[in-house]
């Protein structure tokens, strides 16, 4: 398939499940308009986002440990084996497409972007991306540009932060009465 | 009346070019439906909250309803009471460690969550599994999958007044998990698949038992449908209720028998197939209307293939008598027991198996099976060490609740109960 076509076509990569294809942050709902209309992607089954943060950082190490050594008291902190490829920003966001054709043709349209950077909002591509980009926006504070309703889905209305970053504390959640000592 | 329907062929594909052209799907938000402008203020509209805590809702799903009259004129569902934070959690965890958790997100459909885990990590790792695990695997998640629907039917049945369909689906279900339990050890959340093949081989006296059931449950079957499908009642209370056009379907991502149930033919297991689906005949029912129905008559024809297929596992497994049941990996797979005593090597492999977990190359994966509610995906970051950086599972349950809005369109409260319990989706499952 001819994936150059694409409007905002950065790069493509073949891989064991499906091609991902990366493309412009700005240009995303075009992009998912002529997959849809031109190359017969009829169905948008999931949108996904990745927090890269701190990718990368166990660094190098062979058995004997990373830079700062290995810390016998914590298993697993030994370092990785290589360092994964570095990734060109902090968050990728991927949208899962189908095709319903025999075989099952898939592709997966990823873009990166930043903190705060708004996304254009696919809504008006597929109706189903209503709660999956709710979702992404919930749990990893992802902007996305022009969706109707963009609130909170998962969390409560007046959670404060996005759990699923790797910045989020995993501890130490603020427990009600707890300063009234 | 027993019989089955004629076999809808393959009709290609269906492709929506236009999803908003002469659709149902409500304009300003696909997922709330608004109240029409001329009764917008009027005292005679009457909002009521639904939910989260009510035996219709299939656990904590709470709809924000706007009645007139008995007309249900605006709804908005609001998800999250169940949201536990799994994708979270198994960052922290070791792959090994992670299998339980994809379990006790879908806890109706447990074993096709396990395995599409088991598929990601598996296939990050290129790691083969052997046939006779593949077999198994097959065989437990299409037992699973008649289970889910007994669910389903026991329960929606239930709340159009038919009790008497819970207690006989629930009969059924009964000697599945006793069959599980007999495999597994456990009932439910049997943590079974192990990546790289089955945890532990199959118990003696399993073929036996499941032979046992696979012959008796095309007459359970029958129970059903006698029961059911010329109760006056029940086909007035599901005919032409809660419609999805297959364009509707499409464009609000529906797979699964809620998409087989509005007329499109889409099926993984025989469109792309996994484990062994290519090597066993089974048909996938297709029914045009896209009501409650058709829902129901999907997943009704759905048990009586998923029968059939279980008895072609069967068939291959009796013949494996003795063959590996899992992978041949130390790197990945533990070592048998009794190695333990007499090889240094086996103990180190599963020492550190245990301790630090193996690792899965650098790279991302989206791997989908069909569970009984549909495409269930599992999509799987990893940094090339023994934690997954980031995991996310596609849950045909929150997709299915997308579409309440336009199924709801123009229906009565009463429908109301029959419409959610026909989307058949499990909280868990939607909320993660």
């Amino acid at each position: 398939m001819n994936w150059s076509a694409l409007p905002g076509f950065v790069s493509h990569r073949d891989g064991a499940d499906m091609p991902t294809v990366t493309v412009e942050t700005e240009r995303m709902r075009d992009a998912c308009f002529h997959a849809r209309d031109e190359l017969g992607f009829a169905m948008c089954v999931d949108v996904v986002a990745t927090d890269y943060l701190s990718w990368g950082g166990k660094g190098v190490a062979g058995y004997i440990g990373t830079a700062s050594g290995r810390d016998i008291y914590h298993p697993m902190t030994q370092g990785l084996q290589a360092l994964p490829e570095l990734k060109p920003k902090r968050f990728s966001l991927s949208y899962h497409l189908l095709a319903l054709q025999p075989g099952a043709p898939r592709v997966r349209l990823q873009c990166w972007v930043d903190e705060g950077e708004p996304v254009p909002s696919v809504v008006s591509v597929w109706p189903t991306c209503d709660w999956h980009e709710r979702e992404q926006y919930d749990l990893m504070g992802i902007e996305f540009d022009g969706h109707p309703n963009l609130t909170r889905i998962l969390m409560t209305d007046d959670w404060e932060g996005h759990p699923l970053r790797k910045d989020y504390p995993l501890g130490g959640e603020p427990v009600r009465f707890s300063d009234a000592e | 009346m027993t019989s089955a329907p004629t076999a809808l062929r393959r009709r290609g594909p269906i492709v929506a070019t236009s999803p908003y052209e002469g659709s149902r799907i409500p304009p300003r938000v696909p997922t709330i439906l608004d109240i029409p402008d001329d009764l917008r203020g009027s005292e005679d509209v009457f909002r009521v909250n639904f939910g989260p805590n009510h035996p219709s809702t299939h656990g904590v799903l709470r709809l924000i309803v706007d009645l007139h009259g008995e007309e249900v004129v605006g709804l908005s569902a609001i998800i999250g009471y169940l949201h536990t934070g799994f994708e979270k959690t198994m960052e922290a965890k070791t792959y090994w460690k992670c299998v339980t958790y994809p379990e006790r997100i879908d806890y109706v459909g447990y074993q096709n969550n396990e395995l599409v885990f088991s598929l990601a990590v598996e296939q990050l790792l290129a790691l083969d599994v052997p046939t006779k695990a593949k077999w198994m695997r097959m065989l437990l998640c299409e037992l699973n999958r008649i289970q889910s629907h007994l669910v389903f039917l026991g329960t929606s049945a239930l709340e159009l007044g038919a009790i008497s369909m819970f207690w006989y689906c629930f009969r059924e279900r009964e000697t599945i998990l006793d069959l599980f339990e007999l495999v597994t050890g456990q009932r439910m959340h049997t943590r079974y698949f192990q990546i790289g093949g089955l945890a532990e081989d199959i118990p003696q006296g399993f073929y036996p038992e499941c032979r046992k059931f696979v012959e008796w449950m095309p007459h359970a079957l029958d129970d059903y449908r006698d029961m059911l499908e010329r109760n006056q009642i029940w086909l007035e209370r599901t005919r032409g209720i809660g419609i999805l056009s297959p364009e509707d379907a499409i464009a609000l991502g529906q797979t699964g028998p809620n998409l087989r149930a509005s007329g499109v033919d889409w099926d993984l297991r025989r469109d792309r197939p996994y484990l062994q689906y290519d090597q066993v005949d089974f048909r996938v029912p297709v029914y045009p209307n896209g009501d409650v129905y058709d829902r129901y008559r999907v997943r009704m024809d759905e048990m009586a293939e998923s029968t059939k297929i279980a008895r072609q596992c069967l068939d291959k497994l009796e013949r494996m008598e003795g063959m590996p049941w899992i992978a041949d990996d130390r790197k990945v797979v533990l070592p048998p027991r009794e190695e333990l005593h007499t090889s240094m090597e086996s103990l180190i492999h599963h020492f550190k198996i245990v301790t630090e977990g193996f690792r899965v190359p650098e790279g991302e994966v989206y791997v989908a099976v069909e569970s009984p509610r549909g495409e269930s995906g599992c999509y799987l970051v990893s940094d090339g060490g023994p934690k997954p950086w980031r995991v996310h599972f596609r849950s045909p349950s929150f997709v299915a609740l997308e579409a309440t809005a336009t199924c709801i369109h123009q229906a009565l409260v009463a429908d109301l109960i029959a419409i959610v319990g026909s989307l058949d989706a499990v909280m868990g499952d939607t909320d993660r």
